[in-house]
């Protein structure tokens, strides 16, 4: 059988060998932590500790701000010390608890839980939305709002998202082959939540290892199936993923419900394991480090709010100097400015490179040679939507259908005259969103 | 110690892919080493002096401007070799050389950099170049000299129904343009090009399909002795003249091909259409220039007609 994927795509060399083979490594934080009110798509927490406030592990310090939102809770025990604006990842500057830490790791004590069988739909739900649950990914869309379809009974696959497509990171293949219990564990728990779903874990067949592990470990359970996908970014692209799992294609206004799916991503299924088995809120996650510019890549389980000093600190540091960070994959990734930003919901990984690529060539004029065309899995023209971002024509950007873009990023990558592509498509993108939000 | 304001920051993706638009340009340039090799081989020196003077003042006219203008020099990205070297292999080796000089000048002065430089030309430079000169210089471009001897083409040959000797014309041991004679050397060039992902088939093959149809079916209304499809007939108009080389170097040019894929089909359609009536309903034997360069003008609006639907809301899947 051919293997399941999608049109369009790129193949960039994955790069995941140098951490792959390094298992998990439990960092404990000694510096301040940082907890962004805003880890998430939707309305910021709000604080509800005060400076001076002692917090356990395990602790509630902000509650969720609206439907869409998700609460925070403390990594460590400590002080809090401030709540003040701290840059995130991405580059934002947003409100955030700061906790000493106190190094005793104090924890509270986790409700008790039902098991699962036991549980009905809207405890089960409740659970995960009070755990502070969002898409770990990289959407940071809150897990609750998302399990939560108009027409739950409507819902015939749920996918769990262990591609993992892009390049370096193997956060997510550690845990398929740590914790496959956990995942399975967090799947069974959503699968509650449809009666008439089927749980499907799409993994790249460049993770043969994961592959195996899943099926042996579902081999009996008539609902779930694993299917090997071709190896190609962006496979792990919700839109990709649900039309190589299920042949069910939707464009950027609908969502997974509408073709019947509901995706989720494996730490984020794991972490809801965790929340309905074990009562624990979302507030640590694995993490790889990795680049030609980090000693010793490798995965880490840090806490949520440690700083990526520390957690380059655990990788052994820098050899040498780095000339550009990236939080997040090489292809989606944000280049980060400083390292005093803390680790977030949605971190899956920081690199490290000596040499910038984006920087060692200048953008050269568009030779029209439809590479761009190729790779794009929206089936759209990038090189034209790119002219129209930069001649600021928004009517004919829209008409071509550039909001249908997800900014994976495949355009530029391939560009033989390094035209920044998705840059230019993504700020119309934002400009054109806003526009008609105000219509 | 790290100095965090070093850092480089920019849009992802941070990785890109090792090929840039100069190394595509050099692979074009290999690719039409084989037809240039066999057009010296073919013509003798006259060729070689050719090649080397549209060459070079392609690349001259192309450094002066940009020069006298303040632009950035591209001469690097070799794109002005290519149109220097193919308005070369376009070129009767009997020419003077300051005609193909002049040709190289029209071209990338006018044709490209008049209207705004790489990428921004409508037509192709090198064949507007060459059809500039079929109309300034008729006599001299169309007269082809042989081992001596000037006679017709064997595709002006064709056209007034004589018998030609199609496995010269594959090999190309037979009057013509410089580089247009080897169908050989030619598809050596072009699977080269393919090979390298540089240029695939569906501009090159729709041409040539609906070429070989368009002949077969009205070859037998030009010339009543040819019947319908007649293997020799559409052998011999494959091999001769500049559909080979136009096919697989020109129409595939980049900057004036349509970047939708279905439009692309559309344009080879309609290139072959165009020069299987300009070969045998047209004043003159070839027709391959003239097509292409009609075929450039309409891109725009093929490109307008083909564009893909997204992902999802009805595009291919």
């Amino acid at each position: 059988m051919a293997l399941l994927t999608f049109k369009g795509g790129v193949h960039p060399d994955d790069s995941k060998r140098f951490s792959k083979d390094k298992a998990i490594v439990e960092v404990k934080p000694e510096g301040d932590l940082i907890y962004p009110v805003s880890q998430h798509i939707g309305a910021p927490a709000i604080p509800i500790v005060e400076v001076g406030d002692h917090v356990l592990k395990g602790q509630k310090i902000a509650e969720a701000g609206g439907f869409v939102s998700a609460p925070v809770y403390a990594s460590v025990s400590g002080l809090v010390k401030a709540v003040e604006p701290h840059f995130t990842p991405a580059g934002a500057k947003v409100n955030s608890i700061v906790v000493e830490n106190d190094g005793k790791y104090e924890e509270v004590v986790y409700p008790k839980v039902k098991p699962l069988e036991e549980m009905t739909k809207e405890e089960i739900l409740n659970i995960i939305g009070e755990a502070g649950i969002v898409g770990m990914g990289g959407a940071g869309f809150p897990a609750k709002v998302k399990l939560s379809p108009k027409e739950p009974e409507k819902i015939e696959y749920v996918i769990a998202n262990c591609a993992e497509c892009e390049p370096y990171i193997t956060a997510d293949y550690r845990c398929m082959l740590e914790n496959p219990e956990e995942l399975v564990g967090g799947m069974l728990a959503v699968l509650k939540l449809f009666d008439n779903a089927k749980g499907i874990f799409g993994v790249e067949d460049n993770k043969p290892d994961c592959i195996a592990k899943l099926k042996e470990l579902t081999k009996d359970n008539p609902r779930m199936e694993v299917l090997a996908l071709k190896t190609k970014y962006p496979q792990g692209g919700e839109r990709q993923l649900i039309y190589a799992a299920t042949g069910r294609a939707i464009h950027s206004s609908m969502l997974p419900a509408d073709a019947g799916c509901v995706v989720d991503n494996v730490e984020t299924l794991i972490t809801i394991n965790r929340a309905v088995t074990e009562g624990k809120p979302s507030m640590e996650r694995i993490v790889t480090v990795s680049g030609d510019a980090v000693c010793e890549p490798g995965n880490f389980r840090v806490p949520f709010g440690i700083s990526h000093r520390e957690l380059i600190k655990a990788a052994g540091g820098f050899k040498c100097e780095p000339e550009k960070i990236i939080s997040g994959g090489p292809m989606m990734g944000f280049s980060m400015f400083t390292l005093d930003a803390p680790v977030t919901k949605t971190s899956s990984s920081v690199l490290g490179f000596t040499k910038d690529e984006v920087a060692r060539f200048e953008p050269t004029a568009c030779i029209n040679c439809g590479r761009c065309v190729d790779a794009c899995p929206s089936r759209l023209i990038p090189s034209r939507l790119a002219d129209y971002a930069e001649h600021h024509n928004e009517e004919a950007f829209v008409k071509q259908e550039g909001l249908e873009c997800m900014e994976c990023g495949s355009c530029s990558f391939v560009c033989p005259a390094k035209r920044p592509l998705k840059q230019a498509i993504g700020s119309m993108r934002k400009t054109a969103l806003a526009n008609r939000r105000k219509k | 110690m790290l100095s965090e304001n070093k850092l480089k920051m920019s849009s992802s993706p941070h990785i890109r892919e090792k090929i840039t638009s100069g190394n595509i340009m050099l692979m074009v340039v290999i690719a039409l080493l084989p037809a240039s090799g066999f057009g010296i081989y073919n013509f003798g020196l006259p060729a070689l002096i050719m090649l080397i003077s549209t060459t070079l003042s392609a690349v001259l006219t192309e450094y002066i401007y940009e020069k006298l203008m303040h632009k950035k020099i591209t001469i690097n990205d070799f794109s002005a070799v290519v149109t220097g070297l193919l308005i070369g292999l376009n070129m009767p080796p009997t020419a003077p050389w300051w005609m193909g000089a002049l040709g190289s000048v029209f071209g990338i002065l006018v044709v490209k950099q008049l209207f705004g430089g790489l990428g921004q030309n409508f037509m192709n430079p090198a064949l507007a170049a060459r059809c500039f000169l079929l109309i300034s210089f008729t006599g001299q471009m169309t007269s082809f000299v042989y081992d001596g001897m000037t006679g017709p083409t064997p595709l002006a040959m064709l056209k007034n129904g004589e018998v030609v000797d199609s496995m010269k014309m594959l090999i190309g041991t037979i009057p013509g343009t410089i580089g247009e004679t080897s169908v050989v050397a030619i598809i050596i060039g072009a699977v080269f090009l393919i090979l390298m992902g540089v240029i695939d088939l569906r501009i090159p093959g729709t041409y040539i399909a609906t070429f070989i149809i368009f002949i077969g079916i009205f070859g037998h209304f030009q010339n009543p002795d040819v019947g319908f499809f007649d293997p020799q007939y559409i052998t011999a108009h494959l091999c001769g003249g500049g559909l080979m080389l136009g096919a697989w170097f020109m129409a595939t040019d980049y900057v004036t091909s349509p970047i939708t894929k279905k439009g692309q089909l559309v344009y080879g359609v309609l290139l072959g259409i165009l020069t299987g009536l300009f070969r045998l309903f047209g004043g003159s034997a070839e027709g391959v220039s003239y097509a292409i360069i009609i075929g450039n003008l309409f891109v725009p609006l093929i490109e307008r007609v083909t564009l893909p639907k997204p992902f999802g809301k009805g595009g291919e899947k």
